[in-house]
């Protein structure tokens, strides 16, 4: 249960190796919490990523095996995950691979796959989630979503409506949990230096993945439905949204 | 009548939605099977007036059973009462002080049901001489998880019994109680009043005078630091004798018909958010306008035992987060855990008035009952960004202090804390595996410290 303080008992992390899903874990973390669950395909990585985090004693790690693309596991791997911690209190959707538009362009099937892994896995495994919690009543859902989504480029266009999609999703989610005591939290951060982007230049307004959770974390504290990471993002693409095509199409990048 | 209700603690902190059931004691039974066999596991639980400060009478997504019935039946010569447990302390003393008996032990508010009392095994300002108010019930009526109506006293199930008082609502439903009065001879107080200037000669002085009254309680600043940190207030009292009452008090001695009401919607001159400066402000005027010395004050019930209920709503002016009430209780001997707490307090500088300290006397048999011998201090403390770490350290004072906190106030503690402060949770456990293996009443109390 989240206390009166608004701390977290448990935290579960989808995606479980991601630097921004890890960062924040750490930024949810207090002498409250529990468990932290993090679930993920590659489980020795996720073991050492757990052994990693700087926990308070009392607060276990559980390192559950859960692969985005094998949505039939899905609502089954939520149910172990119940059985470990009780009630959810706050669950991070943080997996996603990037991918190159180059290698989509040669192998059509990679872009599947991406598709299934930004969106059909995640999809899956959060309305499992959000079927828990609504029997609980109470529960945080974060679902990292990005700029990429807000409008696609043609750079990146297969990840940008993978994450259009999701983010998409999550709205509408928010919407139909409205009044069960659940609640949605959309990340959409810019450029993140770090694993992901490894070799790539940098976007402006780029961020880290530390600068990331601090902005989820405060969003997640005050309820917001939508957050932008560095928030100057939110105007930038508010305007960027309304540019004539021929304009968009000639931005670099 | 049933529906789907947001409800919350005192201190407003996490309302969460929970279906609430209005019943009779005889419909409880058929309730609880309902939901426990509904296999959705989210819990039953009986709810009173709610006037518990955190998560202790909810169970988000389950079921709350508030009792309707408020039936009281005082014998008169013997003062034993036989209460339906929805009943509140406010009916029950209207009913009971006009006959010259007084409830046995009062929180410092008179709206709280007697299946609260029991439940949380409230205490007093009289708890160094008369303990707490399971030590009155002579038995209850309660349902148990399998739907059976049980008569439960200390000698037919003294497991029962003692995890029930005090047991937070975790065995079963209480519907009725019988319950032991005390005789008063007249419906006001007779108070002796001491202002202190420090924390050392303000515990110096209840530890010397508390014997000698049957009610005692200090109201101290959390405002100042340094040689003033715990100046404040001392308040004794004793039930007034007939003869020392004089004029209109004289000739009706137990007239009692106080004005505030529960669930009247009160109107407060004005609901604003407790700001530090005006917490300082209020602290300041409070400390100044008490007596330096006074005895003999003539007060009446409400004016001393219950002073918050003339103010309906008051924990509103907290504002939008709501506020936690840190209670702990520390041995006799940990007098420094009680400074360092304040000092604390202090320090980070919350909005924080309403601080009171007292002396328990001996524990009663609850198994997890909060009070024991030594401390109990209390204080106020709205939700601002940063309260979870203060909180958390706080208990870390006081539990090597070898203190604990209370159940009926927490909001925000750990599983940790409760297993080291309470001794007694693995034979109450015992108990409550034994009445209700499949853990058909819980609470989101329960579910947070893993009870
Ligand atoms: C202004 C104020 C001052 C207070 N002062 C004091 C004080 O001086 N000393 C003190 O000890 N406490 C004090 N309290 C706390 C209060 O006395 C307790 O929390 C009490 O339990 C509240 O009773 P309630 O009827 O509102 O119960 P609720 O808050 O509704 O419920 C409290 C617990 O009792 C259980 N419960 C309620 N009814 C039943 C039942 N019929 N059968 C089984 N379980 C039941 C619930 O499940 C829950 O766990 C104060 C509270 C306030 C708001």
């Amino acid at each position: 249960m989240r206390n009166a303080t608004g701390e977290h008992q448990n935290v579960v992390v989808f995606g479980g190796t991601s630097e921004i899903g890890l960062a924040i874990v750490t930024e949810l973390v207090t002498a409250a919490t529990r468990h932290v669950v993090l679930a993920c395909r590659d489980t020795p990585a996720g073991e050492t990523a757990a052994a990693a985090l700087d926990l308070p004693s009392g607060c276990e790690t559980h390192v559950v095996a859960w692969d985005a693309t094998a949505v039939h596991t899905h609502a089954d791997c939520v149910d172990t995950i119940v059985g470990i911690v009780g009630d959810l209190d706050i669950v991070v959707m943080a997996a996603g691979v990037l991918g190159s538009q180059a290698q989509f362009d040669d192998n059509p099937t990679d872009a599947g796959h991406a598709v299934a892994a930004n969106m059909a896995g995640p999809v899956t495994t959060i309305t499992a989630a959000a079927r828990q919690m609504r029997t609980q009543r109470h529960g945080h859902i974060v679902v990292l979503s990005s700029v990429a989504g807000i409008r696609v480029r043609a750079a990146n266009h297969v990840y940008g409506s993978t994450k259009a999609g999701l983010d998409a999703y999550a709205q509408g989610l928010a919407d139909h949990l409205a009044g069960t005591g659940v609640n949605v939290t959309i990340v959409r951060p810019g450029f993140v230096t770090g694993r992901m982007t490894n070799g790539m230049k940098a976007a402006p307004f780029a961020t880290t993945p530390a600068a990331v959770a601090v902005d989820t974390a405060r969003a997640i504290n005050r309820n917001q439905r939508i957050v932008h990471s560095p928030g100057i993002l939110r105007w930038v693409f508010l305007i960027l949204r309304h540019l004539p095509n021929t304009l968009w199409r000639r931005i670099p990048g | 009548m049933t529906d789907s209700r947001v409800v919350s603690g005192w201190g407003r902190t996490s309302p969460v939605s929970c279906r609430v059931h209005e019943v009779v004691a005889g419909d409880v039974g058929s309730v609880v099977v309902a939901a426990g066999g509904s296999g959705a596991g989210r819990g039953v639980l009986a709810r009173g007036l709610g006037r518990s400060y955190g998560d202790a009478a909810q169970a988000s997504g389950g079921d709350l059973i508030r009792l309707v019935d408020g039936g009281i039946d005082l014998d008169v010569s013997t003062g034993v009462v036989t209460v339906d447990a929805g009943t509140s302390l406010d009916e029950l003393l209207r009913v009971s002080v006009p006959a010259g008996w007084f409830v046995p032990v009062t929180p410092g508010t008179r709206f709280v049901t007697v299946g609260g009392a029991i439940a949380a095994d409230v205490h007093g300002k009289n708890h160094h001489r008369d303990g707490s108010f399971g030590g009155w019930v002579e038995s209850f009526d309660m349902v148990l998880a399998s739907g059976e109506l049980v008569s439960v006293s200390p000698v037919s199930d003294p497991g029962l019994f003692w995890a029930t008082v005090g047991g937070m609502g975790l065995t079963g439903v209480i519907v009725s109680a019988r319950v032991r009065m005390i005789p008063v001879e007249t419906s006001r107080m007779l108070v002796s009043t001491r202002r202190f200037g420090d924390l050392d000669s303000l515990m110096a002085s209840m530890t010397e005078r508390d014997d000698a009254f049957r009610y005692s309680v200090a109201w101290v600043d959390a405002t100042v630091s340094g040689r003033r940190l715990g100046r404040g207030v001392v308040t004794w009292g004793e039930h007034a004798t007939r003869d020392a009452l004089s004029g209109r008090a004289g000739r009706e001695p137990l007239s009692y018909a106080p004005s505030q009401r529960v669930g009247v919607p009160g109107v407060v001159g004005s609901v604003g958010v407790v700001r530090r400066w005006n917490a300082a402000a209020f602290s300041e005027a409070w400390f100044r306008k008490a007596p330096v010395s006074r005895d003999g004050e003539v007060q009446s019930i409400p004016a001393f035992f219950h002073p918050l209920d003339g103010v309906a709503d008051w924990n509103r002016v907290y504002g939008r987060r709501g506020f936690v009430q840190y209670q702990f209780v520390v041995p006799d001997t940990a007098v420094d855990t009680v400074r360092q707490v304040l000092e604390r307090v202090v320090v980070s500088k919350p909005a924080d008035f309403l601080n009171v300290l007292k002396r328990f006397g001996a524990a009663g048999d609850g198994m997890l009952s909060f009070p024991m011998p030594g401390w109990t201090l209390t204080v106020d403390l709205p939700v601002v960004d940063g309260l979870g770490a203060l909180l958390h350290e706080l208990d870390d004072m006081v539990l090597s202090a070898g203190g604990r906190v209370y159940l009926a106030k927490d909001a925000h503690t750990t599983p940790a804390m409760i297993t080291a402060g309470y001794l007694r949770l693995a034979e109450w456990r015992s108990v409550r595996d034994r009445v209700d293996p499949t853990r058909v009443f819980q609470s989101d109390l329960a579910r947070r410290l893993a009870l």
